[in-house]
C-alpha cells in the first residue's frame, strides 16, 4: 500500500487551456516528491489535448497519463471519474491532488467515494509530517491543511491508512513554478473504455463569461471596505490600482453595500488571493476577509481606528484617513513632491 | 407524473454569524455557544424539490442524519412541506468523516426507497456552512450508482425519466439533460426558500421523535407511559421516525470513526498575525519613506 510513492495531479483543461490551479499543484507535487524521493504524474483527459502533455512536464510532472477520447471532449463526472477511478485503481498512487474549482470539487468526491479514500477538501497548504494514533506510528503522511468552521480554525488532516491520500486545493494558494522547457518526462497513452452510464448525462450549452477582473493573476491588490462609505469613494481606490499597475478589490461588506460587483469580492466567500503587495483601504479585517488575503506578500492596512483587527497581519499600520493617505502614496509613487489634491 | 424527491439537510452551527457572544476571551470560537440552525442551501434544496411536487405532484421525504436535536430541522421541514421526515441518529456514526457520512445516508436513501418506493430525485445543498467540504453530495450519488448534477440552479424541464437543469458555476452556466435518478447539489441563488407555514406548524405542533418521548412526557403528564404517548402520536401522523445505522442496514466499520479515512491531526484557533506590524505615520514623509522601501525591497 502506498509503496510506488507517487503523487497524482489531476491536470485540469478546458478546451486547451490548463487551469493555472493545476500547475500550482504541479509545482506543489514537485515539493512533495523531493521530500518523499517520489515521483509526480499528471493526468490529463480530454480530446485532441495531446500537445498539453510537454507543458506539465515543463511544470513538474515526471510522468503522463493521457487519455484522449470523444466521451472527454467536455468535462462530464462520470467518464472522467471512470477514467481515474480505473487508474488509481491500477497504479494505487500515494497521493492524488485536484483543484478546488468547480471541476475538482464536483469529481474528487466522486472518485474518494467510489475507491474509498479520504478526502480533505480546500486546502490551503499541504506538507509532510508523521503520525501517531493507538500506538501505530506513521511516517511520512500528507497533512492536508484548511480552514475550517467559517474560517475561525485551521484544520490539519491525515488519511493514516486508506490511500490514496485525496485532497482538493484552493486556487492561488500554492506558488506556481517557472517553467522548464529542458524537463524529460513520459507520456503514457491510456485508453479509456466506459462501460455505458457514462451517457446518461449530456452537457447541452455552456455560456461562459470571461471574468472581468483577475484577481488572482494581480501582483498588486488595492482593496476597499465599508470604511471607502461610498461608491464614489472606490475611484481613489481605483486610482492607486492604476497607478501600481494592480487590480481593485472590495470586502465582502462593501460588495453588499453595493460599493463595488461581487467579481471583486476578496474574502472566504470572494476570491483567495497572495499578491505581493495587498493594500487594504478601510478594511476592519473580519476573519473571513483574512483568509482570502492574508498570504500576501505585504500587507498594507489603511483606517481610521487604530484598533481594526486588520492591523494585525499587516506589515504597515497606517492609521489615517484613505482620502489624505492615497493621494500622499500615489505622489510619492509618481516622485512628485507636491501631492495633488485631496478628494 | 409524480415524483418522489429524497432531501438530504444537515443541522450546523450557525458559522455565518458568530457574535460577541460565541467568542471566547482569547479570541477563538466557543462552538457550543453557536446556535443549530437549517444548513442554509439544504433549505434551497428542499424548496426545489417542493416546487417539483408542485409542478408534477409526488412526494417529498427529507432525510437527516445527526444527534437527536436535529429533529429540529426536521419539524422545520414538515412545517415548509415535506410529506415524511426522518432522523438517522446513531452514537456509532459520531465522527464520521465524509465518506462514511455519505455511506450511511445512502443506505438510508435506500432504506426509504425500499419502505416508500424509489426515489427520482435527490436533492442536497451544495454545501454546509460548518464544514464548506461540497463532498457529501457527489459522494452520496455515486454510493447510489446515481448520476450527480452539482451546482444545480434550475430545473428547466422535467418529463420522461429526464432532467434539463442549469448549472451555476463561477465563470458562467452550463445546461445539462440527465437521466432520473439523478441528485441534484443545489446552490443558494436557485430560489428563495418559502417560510414555514402557520397551518402547517399548528398541523404539526406535536410532532416529535421517540427519543424526545422523555422530555414530552414532563409537559405531559396526562400520558403515563411513553407507550401511550406513541399511540397517541401516531394516530395523528406526528411520529417522526428515526432509524439506527443497523436499522438501515449500514455496516458498522463503515460509519463513525472507523469507517473515515480522514483523522483530524490538529486544529489551530486562527490567530494571524503579521511577523512584525510597523506602523507608518501617516504623514508625507511617513508614506513617501514606506514607498520608497517598498520600490527597493521590488514590492512596487
Amino acid at each position: 500500500m502506498g509503496n510506488t510513492r507517487e503523487i497524482w495531479v489531476f491536470v485540469e483543461q478546458e478546451e486547451g487551456e490548463i487551469a493555472p490551479v493545476s500547475l500550482e499543484l504541479l509545482a506543489k507535487a514537485r515539493d512533495l516528491a523531493g521530500e518523499l524521493e517520489g515521483r509526480v504524474c499528471a493526468l490529463l483527459l480530454g480530446q485532441g489535448i495531446a500537445d498539453l502533455a510537454p507543458k506539465t512536464i515543463y511544470y513538474g510532472a515526471d510522468k503522463v497519463f493521457l487519455a484522449e477520447d470523444a466521451q472527454l471532449a467536455v468535462y462530464r463526472t462520470l467518464p472522467y471519474a471512470e477514467v481515474v477511478i480505473s487508474l488509481v485503481t491500477e497504479h494505487q498512487p500515494y497521493i492524488l491532488l485536484f483543484g478546488a474549482t468547480p471541476i475538482g470539487r464536483d469529481l474528487a468526491p466522486r472518485i474518494a467515494s467510489a475507491v474509498r479514500a479520504g478526502l480533505t477538501a480546500d486546502c490551503t497548504d499541504l506538507r509532510i509530517g508523521g503520525y501517531e494514533r493507538r500506538g501505530e506510528k506513521y511516517e511520512d503522511l500528507l497533512y492536508q491543511i484548511r480552514p475550517a468552521f467559517g474560517g475561525n480554525l485551521v484544520a490539519t488532516i491525515v488519511n493514516p491508512e486508506m490511500h490514496p491520500q485525496m485532497a482538493t486545493v484552493r486556487e492561488g494558494v500554492m506558488k506556481m513554478g517557472k517553467p522548464d522547457r529542458e524537463r524529460q518526462g513520459q507520456v503514457e497513452r491510456v485508453e479509456a473504455s466506459f462501460n455505458g452510464r457514462h451517457s446518461s448525462l449530456e452537457v447541452l450549452k455552456r455560456e461562459i463569461r470571461l471574468p472581468s477582473v483577475d484577481l488572482k493573476g494581480a501582483s498588486v491588490i488595492v482593496a476597499g471596505g465599508m470604511g471607502i462609505g461610498s461608491r464614489e469613494g472606490f475611484d481613489l481606490i481605483r486610482e492607486l490600482a492604476h497607478v501600481l499597475g494592480g487590480e481593485v478589490a472590495g470586502s465582502r461588506a462593501a460588495v453588499d453595500a453595493g460599493f463595488i460587483s461581487a467579481e471583486h469580492q476578496v474574502g472566504q466567500t470572494g476570491v483567495t488571493v497572495r499578491p505581493r503587495l495587498y493594500i487594504a483601504c478601510g478594511i476592519s479585517g473580519a476573519v473571513q476577509h483574512r483568509a482570502g488575503m492574508d498570504q500576501s506578500s505585504k500587507i498594507i492596512a489603511i483606517n481610521t481606528d487604530p484598533h481594526a483587527p486588520i492591523f494585525e497581519i499587516a506589515h504597515y499600520k497606517i492609521v489615517g484617513d484613505y482620502r489624505k493617505v492615497i493621494p500622499e502614496m500615489i505622489a510619492a509613487y509618481r516622485g512628485d513632491r507636491t501631492p495633488g489634491e485631496s478628494a | 407524473m409524480p415524483y418522489h424527491s429524497v432531501v438530504l439537510v444537515k443541522q450546523v452551527p450557525d458559522t455565518a454569524n458568530i457574535t460577541g457572544k460565541a467568542m471566547k476571551e482569547d479570541g477563538t470560537v466557543n462552538r457550543a455557544a453557536l446556535p443549530a440552525i437549517f444548513n442554509p442551501e439544504d433549505l434551497n434544496a428542499l424548496e426545489m424539490a417542493l416546487q417539483v411536487k408542485g409542478e408534477h405532484g409526488g412526494e417529498v421525504t427529507v432525510l437527516t442524519m445527526g444527534p437527536p436535536r436535529a429533529a429540529d430541522v426536521l419539524r422545520d421541514a414538515l412545517y415548509r412541506g415535506a410529506d415524511r421526515v426522518i432522523l438517522l441518529t446513531d452514537r456509532r456514526t459520531a465522527g464520521s468523516d465524509t465518506l462514511a457520512t455519505s455511506y450511511a445516508l445512502a443506505c438510508a436513501v435506500e432504506r426509504i426507497a425500499r419502505d416508500y418506493g424509489d426515489f427520482d430525485l435527490v436533492f442536497c445543498g451544495r454545501q454546509a456552512i460548518d464544514g464548506d467540504t461540497a463532498q457529501v453530495g457527489p459522494q452520496v450519488a455515486e454510493k447510489l450508482g446515481v448520476p450527480q448534477i452539482t451546482y444545480a440552479e434550475a430545473i428547466q424541464d422535467l418529463r420522461d425519466g429526464s432532467l434539463v437543469a442549469q448549472r451555476a458555476l463561477p465563470l458562467g452556466t452550463e445546461t445539462v439533460r440527465c437521466m432520473l435518478p439523478c441528485l441534484l447539489t443545489v446552490v443558494n441563488s436557485a430560489n428563495r426558500p418559502r417560510p414555514p407555514s402557520v397551518r402547517r406548524m399548528m398541523a404539526y405542533k406535536l410532532a416529535a421523535t421517540p427519543l424526545e418521548y422523555g422530555e414530552l412526557l414532563k409537559r405531559w403528564p396526562e400520558f403515563e407511559t411513553e407507550e401511550a404517548l406513541d399511540g397517541y402520536l401516531a394516530e395523528r401522523g406526528q411520529q417522526i421516525t428515526v432509524w439506527s445505522a443497523t436499522d438501515v442496514g449500514a455496516e458498522l466499520d463503515r460509519v463513525g470513526l472507523s469507517g473515515s479515512p480522514t483523522k483530524v491531526l490538529k486544529v489551530d484557533f486562527v490567530t494571524l498575525a503579521a511577523d512584525g506590524t510597523r506602523e507608518i505615520d501617516a504623514s508625507q514623509e511617513g508614506l513617501a519613506a514606506m514607498v520608497k522601501e517598498l520600490a527597493r525591497d521590488y514590492i512596487l
